[in-house]
């Protein structure tokens, strides 16, 4: 190997999915074939094999890419078992085995984006701070800290246009200005990793794939404001995101990134990691605080902002985590680059998780001012198994469904809000025809219910009572007056909420109202379910015709319900059937049928 | 303090002192303590908690009243094992009120519950994991299982119940 000075590196991915599909196997494989194959002595000089974050196309981990002196393969599916002959024939033959490796969908999965927070993500390896100097890594931080002012790198973030990407879309630069202009003092910045949306993993994506950016976004922003100390606040149901950050904490403070004098220019900052304990509220930045300080958290009414008195009381900035990657990108490249991006008010990229009835789901990062429809169908690969597109949900528990027929809407803060949705965390769950949005409302408000924090009136009790509608509609037992009521209530609920959690939980009632009224009234009125979802609603037989009596079914009903002799067609009973459409599922002869009944009430 | 810890062993109530003597000048110490409580126990039993509220000179009433706020904390014994059901956005448009159905039967948990009487498995509800590519997801102590379906599930309640019986995990 050496002789040709080839230089070889193999990349596994390890993100979330890729280490559920086995990447430490797979990587512990390419260590053991190269070993084998004598190439190990070459390992630390022209061969590195080593683990990358999430590369995003998920539904084909664990991808593993090898690079060859700048040419990439990339294959898809690795097990540890097809790891010999891609040593074999690839590394050691030169010539990429056939078949393996991604097909013409991952080209188009990856042509569309445009990764900025996620360009080092996927390529380097998250535990090894090198791997992140190498790449331009801490250079922001030199930049700003050496060489800028504080105020000037409040210009330069103004400049970019950055807005939080935790949801709000609030101007960073003008945060930070206004912490700066509190009187001097102790001052602190904190990252919110508190990822709490369901069907989000932005934030956790990035704290896996490269901690370090984060670390050097907090730095630049410790020396803008004038900070000394500062906290990650991330979700415990994250170990691994803990664990990858933890170990840049340490490297950072052993490079003296962190600590006292950072790189000898005066500034100190140092940064503790704080373990949230299963609480959607404590997203909210003054919930966030009164959990960091050990209280239960609970939101308090604006103003003060935590900028201007925060944690402990003192000026505190708290930046989402995607925000806080974006910073070293733009101070090494420029405010101008950065501003280059995106819309006329939306600046830059976005990171979405794009999950649901989608062929391809993903972690993908788009410029602002995409089009829907180009995420879901040319990312995305459009519906899987062949199904009719109903809707995306946008912005998690906050925000609302874009139907069909405005899907040709161009991604950006201002234009989502205008149609009943948001940008939000950047959850983008894809809904078919099979999805009941009376459910997908009544899902959400019953999250919402069940993580208010009980102490404003308006929302402990007006999240319950809109569940409870939405539960009594799917049920059959709806009422007339209940779309009226179903308005009326979640206007109030979002006029007198005391924090965002209760300001924006009416927005999937309000929005499925919105686009799908229809779908209430049939329920309503004629006490159908027409996504034949809503349980109450539906039934379940076996065509007998169809039915081969394999017996599938029978394995699956977890009530016992389904009989019938081997090779002769079988019945469900109904009485004992709880319709969870395992037999539905699981039936190869589509001998299952979903049926629609009207409700007896 | 006495009666508070009258059923402490001397080893736990070693580790509780190395718990609060940790602790003893941090500010909002409260939530790291209960977790390591928790850590330590599987749950937060109330004679511990008696004990270090009472050593570090904190309300008992605080430590309750934060304990119970955050759903992470647990103040009954759990499982052996632990099974956990993604029931995020995804997971759920992608059927995982399902698999917790039947995860629920096979596993003998009592409705309104969340551990067999047995204490051999404790089922509960998770709001996202965030492997939504990958929904629905189940853990199974600590290991995640994507793309999960009713066959799969049952399959491994039955791999869990073999190890159960055969060294008793």
């Amino acid at each position: 190997m050496e002789n040709n000075g080839e230089k070889i590196e193999i990349k596994v991915c390890m993100g979330p999915v890729g280490i559920t599909s086995g990447g430490q196997d797979v990587l512990d494989a390419f260590g053991d074939e190269l070993k084998r194959n004598g190439i190990s002595a070459e390992l630390g000089k022209n061969c590195t094999r080593h683990k990358v974050g999430c590369k995003g196309f998920c539904s084909r981990d664990v991808l593993v890419d090898v690079i060859i002196d700048g040419s990439r393969t990339t294959y898809q599916y690795v097990k540890p078992d097809m790891v010999a002959r891609i040593v074999e024939e690839h590394i050691v033959g030169g010539v990429p085995v056939a078949g393996w490796e991604v097909k013409e969908d991952y080209r188009a999965f990856h042509d569309r984006q445009l990764k900025v927070v996620l360009s080092d993500c996927g390529e380097i390896d998250p535990e090894d701070i090198d791997a992140y100097i190498e790449a331009g890594g801490y250079g922001a931080a030199k930049k700003a800290l050496a060489g800028m002012a504080a105020e000037e790198v409040i210009e330069a973030m103004k400049k970019s246009g950055l807005r939080g990407r935790g949801g709000a879309g609030f101007p960073t630069g003008v945060k930070w200005e206004t912490a700066r202009k509190q009187p001097p003092g102790l001052k602190y910045v904190i990252c919110n990793a508190d990822e709490g949306d369901p069907g989000a993993f932005m934030d956790r994506a990035v704290l896996e794939g490269n901690p370090h950016a984060v670390l050097e976004g907090m730095i630049v922003a410790a020396y803008a404001v004038g900070a000394e100390e500062g906290y990650v606040y991330i979700r415990a149901e994250y170990p691994l995101a803990v664990e990858r950050l933890k170990i840049a904490i340490a490297q950072a403070r052993n490079r003296n990134l962190l600590g006292k004098n950072i790189l000898g220019t005066g500034l100190n900052f140092d940064i503790k990691v704080k373990l949230g304990a299963g609480a959607f509220v404590c997203g909210e930045e003054t919930a966030l605080i009164a959990s960091i300080e050990g209280q239960r958290g609970m939101p308090r009414a604006k103003p003060p902002f935590p900028v201007v008195s925060g944690l402990w009381g003192k000026p505190t900035v708290i930046n989402n985590v995607e925000t806080l990657a974006n910073i070293p990108y733009i101070i090494r490249r420029g405010a101008d680059w950065f501003s280059s991006l995106g819309t006329e008010k939306s600046k830059g990229t976005k990171i979405f998780a794009l999950t649901g009835k989608v062929r391809n789901t993903g972690l993908i990062e788009v410029p602002m001012g995409m089009s829907m429809r180009d995420i879901i169908f040319s990312i995305g690969g459009g519906i899987e198994g062949g199904k009719k597109f109903k809707a995306v949900q946008m912005g998690g528990p906050s925000g609302g469904c874009i139907p069909e027929h405005l899907l040709d809407v161009k991604v950006d803060y201002e234009n989502l809000m205008k149609l009943g949705a948001i940008v939000g965390s950047g959850g983008m769950i894809v809904l078919d025809e099979d999805d009941c949005m009376v459910n997908v409302a009544k899902y959400f408000l019953n999250f919402t219910q069940t993580e208010s924090c009980g102490k404003c009136v308006p929302c402990r009790i007006g999240t319950k009572r809109l569940y409870e509608i939405l539960d009594r509609i799917t049920k059959g037992e709806g009422k007339e007056s209940d779309l009226a009521l179903l308005e009326k209530l979640s206007k109030d609920v979002r006029q007198a909420s005391l924090c965002g959690l209760g300001q924006t939980a009416p927005n999937p009632v309000l929005s499925t109202l919105q686009y799908f009224r229809h779908e209430y009234e049939a329920h309503i009125f004629e006490k159908k379910c027409p996504a034949k979802a809503c349980k109450a609603l539906i039934t379940f037989r076996i065509r007998k015709e169809v039915c081969k009596g394999c017996g599938a079914c029978v394995r699956v009903c977890p009530a016992a319900a389904i009989s019938g002799r081997e090779k002769a067609p079988h019945t469900i009973n109904p009485s004992a059937c709880i319709k969870c459409g395992s037999c539905y599922d699981v039936c190869r002869f589509t001998a299952v049928r979903k049926i629609k009944i009207r409700s007896k009430k | 303090m006495q009666k508070a810890c009258k059923h402490l062993k001397d080893a736990d109530l070693e580790k509780l002192e190395a718990i609060c003597v940790r602790h003893r000048k941090g500010k909002g110490a409260v939530i790291p303590i209960l977790q390591e409580i928790q850590d330590i126990f599987g749950y937060i039993p109330e004679d511990c908690v008696n004990f270090v509220a009472d050593r570090l000179e904190i309300a008992r009433s605080h430590f309750y009243g934060v304990a119970t706020f955050y759903s992470q904390f647990h103040f009954t014994p759990r499982g052996k094992n632990i099974v956990t059901a993604c029931s995020g956005t995804a997971c759920h448009v992608k059927g995982s009120e399902k698999l917790i159905s039947i995860l629920g039967r096979e596993l003998g948990i009592p409705e309104g519950q969340d551990t067999s009487p047995d204490l051999n498995f404790t089922l509960e509800k998770v709001n996202c994991v965030g492997a939504c590519s990958i929904a629905p997801v189940i853990i199974i102590n600590n290991v995640v299982h994507g793309k999960m379906n009713g066959n799969k599930v049952a399959k491994e309640v039955i791999k869990l119940k073999g190890a159960g019986s055969d060294d008793g995990k």
